[in-house]
């Protein structure tokens, strides 16, 4: 176990590198840089800069080395301080704005993820077990639903509701008076009163794909041998299906998180932009507008990362449940 | 039928019947048996037929601007089908009123004021499938100077219903050139992947799998962001169907390969391979052919990610740029809650999409299950 682990995580080595250099590419594609937009909007205003301040500019941003240069000052920052340059636009370090981004992004995906299993173990078990029931047809329904709005389209209407029946604007983590305000259990609840609007929104898509998922593998496993048997010999229906078929079909279950998450941070990303949630969204958009390149880049990063080692995860929790795994 | 012979001649009959059908009959008829799938396929094909021609059903053009029409209601609720005890369609027209105190502007019902519907009346000019001048639409008003709204108007008085249909073509075929695309490099990467095994097999899954785990709206945007912005249209559509398939291709790579493998030792893969046949021909003509309706389930299931990423794209406003309509664009209208509480009908773009996600999903599904006829 300790070997599949170890082996495991050293994959993660290669993976974080690519996922780094992948990262940086990306926020080197577009044409020009930060000094090319900055001269532009100034010239937007009547102001000229000149040749040698806009060379001064790139030189002190290190924008005048070639690309690899670039590649390994950014990534040793990154490694051995933390920083991850500097916000062009918002003229600070970019880890002084992503990390309390990225902890409620990790937040909102966090509670989506468990309210997804929370809601699609129980109804894949049902729509198994009492198959082609109206039950069923109203969950699968529900499901091929769930997988046909885009969550951005859901976020709309579930705004659309608010101020045309409630009266009121959903859209935050927090009410005005808390969004400064330092930490408190009041803040907390307030934070819980806002919190449920996007987690059911992205749960929706995820609870769809894994009930025909769970619902899948429970109708493979009731059918076996050892289901009769396990009936014969008089068990309960109940602790029959808790005790075996159940812990068989979670196997494929856990390994959704490696893909469920990519998704969750997709899905959290749009409807972070269409709530207005402090999350890495609302941010990573518009410093790609802004061609903000290493606060874009830190947020591409940090997301694909959180992933991978999502991945990581699922890996080894796979391993645990089934010894079959890691003999491999 | 004349042959009302005994049942058991019937049966053999079946047998035979089911014993000498081709593979793809074998497929239809148990394609045929699953009804949300039927009406999957009809609608998908309803829906292409609209992206071939979106203005034979639009009512007027979708880019012409009418101040006086802001905002203007959706007239589908005020549609009646006789007039006077006869079958003469129309709606009733709406007149603009403004509040006295606030100068706001309201749209009132006027029955006195029908507006006769026909088919196949003459409307604004366009070109039949970019080649004859026509100004033939399936239905309108049957006066080309009315104007109706039946899905309403947005904030410049375009008429939304004309503009769905024209977004119907191209987010509909957005989803089939990205997942071509994606198809191109999925069979080229996946086979070889599959055929070869061995070393190659181990890079191209580790690359598949890395592509999968990676969140693929912000590594879209970022590729988006990089087009720039004052490209012609025809660019960008282009290139993000590029920026779709590059991410896309894993899935389907994925498909290819495992059929690949589970058909390469299979007899008559071996049997061609004993009979020296080349290697291209063992692909080309013995295992392609197998598992094509495997391909074509799998492509089917793809468009409707493809459709779902664009109108997310367009929506974020990396995507698709205005004057070009798509669905993602005209959702964009409907992104501030202001908007959408004076003018819900601006959702309509979003029930399309929901209509033929699904629909191509269902599609997929009953393509899937009917993929290998020879199982059971």
């Amino acid at each position: 176990m300790l070997g599949f682990i170890v082996k495991r995580l050293m994959w993660m080595i290669p993976s974080l590198f690519v996922v780094s250099f992948l990262a940086f590419v990306l926020i080197q594609l577009p044409p020009g840089d930060y000094v090319t937009t900055y001269i532009a909007t100034l010239a937007a205003s009547n102001e000229i800069v000149d040749q040698t301040a806009a060379a001064d500019l790139r030189a002190r941003f290190g924008l005048d080395q070639p690309f690899i240069v670039q590649y390994a000052m950014w990534v040793t920052g990154i490694v051995t301080r933390g920083d991850f340059g500097l916000s062009f636009e918002w003229q600070q370090p970019v880890s002084g704005l992503i990390w309390e981004r990225m902890a409620f992004t990790l937040l909102v995906t966090g509670s989506t993820l468990l309210l997804t299993w929370a809601l699609a173990f129980p109804i894949g078990v049902y729509s198994a077990v009492r198959q082609y029931s109206i039950g069923d047809y109203f969950f699968t329904f529900l499901g091929f639903l769930g997988l046909a709005i885009p969550s951005f389209l859901l976020a709309l209407v579930m705004m659309y509701i608010a101020v045309v029946e409630f009266g009121q604007e959903v859209g935050g983590l927090f009410s005005d008076r808390f969004v400064n305000a330092p930490w408190s259990w009041a803040k907390v609840e307030d934070l819980l009163k806002h919190l449920w609007v996007p987690v059911v929104i992205l749960a929706t898509n995820g609870t769809a794909s894994l009930i025909r998922i769970m619902r899948a593998n429970m109708l493979d496993e009731l059918h076996r041998p050892y289901v009769t048997t396990a009936r014969a010999k008089g068990l309960s229906e109940f602790r029959l299906l808790v005790k075996y078929p159940c812990r068989l079909a979670i196997n494929p279950f856990i390994s959704t998180i490696g893909w469920l998450l990519p998704n969750l941070i997709s899905g959290a990303l749009i409807v972070g932009v269409v709530l207005s949630l402090p999350t890495a969204g609302p941010l990573l958009l518009q410093a790609l507008m802004a061609q903000d390149m290493y606060l874009a880049g830190a947020f591409i990063l940090l997301m694909c990362g959180l992933t991978l080692i999502g991945t990581l995860i699922s890996d080894i929790l796979l391993a645990l449940v089934d010894p079959r795994i890691r003999l491999e | 039928m004349s042959d009302t012979a005994a049942a058991a001649p019937a049966v053999d009959r079946n047998a035979a019947r089911f014993a000498a059908a081709s593979q793809w009959r074998l497929m239809w008829w148990s394609f045929r048996r699953h009804k949300l799938a039927m009406i999957g396929l009809f609608v998908t094909l309803a829906i292409y037929i609209v992206a071939l021609a979106p203005d034979f059903f639009s009512v007027s053009d979708p880019i012409r601007q009418n101040a006086r029409s802001v905002y203007h209601p959706p007239q589908i609720g005020l549609l009646h089908f006789f007039d006077e005890g006869s079958f003469r369609p129309h709606v009733y027209g709406m007149t603009l009123r403004r509040d006295p105190v606030t100068l706001a502007p309201t749209f009132v019902p006027d029955p006195s004021r029908k507006i006769y519907l026909g088919l196949f009346v003459q409307g604004y000019e366009y070109n039949l499938l970019g080649l004859f001048p026509v100004e033939t639409h399936l239905f309108g008003p049957v006066d080309p100077r009315q104007n109706i709204y039946l899905f309403g108007a947005d904030r410049l008085g375009r008429d939304v219903w004309s503009r769905i249909m024209a977004g119907a073509q191209i987010s509909m075929s957005i989803g089939l050139v990205g997942v071509f695309m994606s198809l191109l490099i999925g069979i080229v990467l996946g086979g070889i992947s599959g055929y070869y095994g061995g070393g190659i097999d181990f890079a191209i899954q580790r690359t598949i799998e890395f592509i999968l785990a990676l969140p693929q709206i912000p590594i879209w945007l970022a590729l988006a962001a990089a087009l720039p912005q004052n490209w012609p249209a025809t660019y960008t559509y282009f290139m993000i169907t590029v920026i779709l398939s590059l991410v896309g291709w894993a899935q389907l790579a994925r498909v290819v390969r495992g059929r690949f493998l589970s058909l390469r030792t299979e007899d008559f893969v071996v049997a061609a391979r004993l009979d020296g046949a080349s290697e291209m021909r063992i692909i080309f003509r013995q295992m392609l052919p197998s598992f094509m309706s495997h391909i074509v389930a799998s492509v089917t299931l793809a468009i409707p990610a493809m459709i779902l990423a664009e109108t997310a794209l367009s929506f974020l406003g990396l995507g698709l740029q205005p004057p070009v309509v798509s669905w993602g664009v005209l959702l964009r209208e409907a992104q501030n809650v202001r908007s959408i509480a004076t003018a819900p009908w601006l959702f309509a773009p979003g029930a399309a999409v929901v209509i033929a996600v699904l629909a191509l999903n269902f599609l997929g599904d009953g393509l899937r299950d009917a993929a290998d006829p020879y199982q059971k």
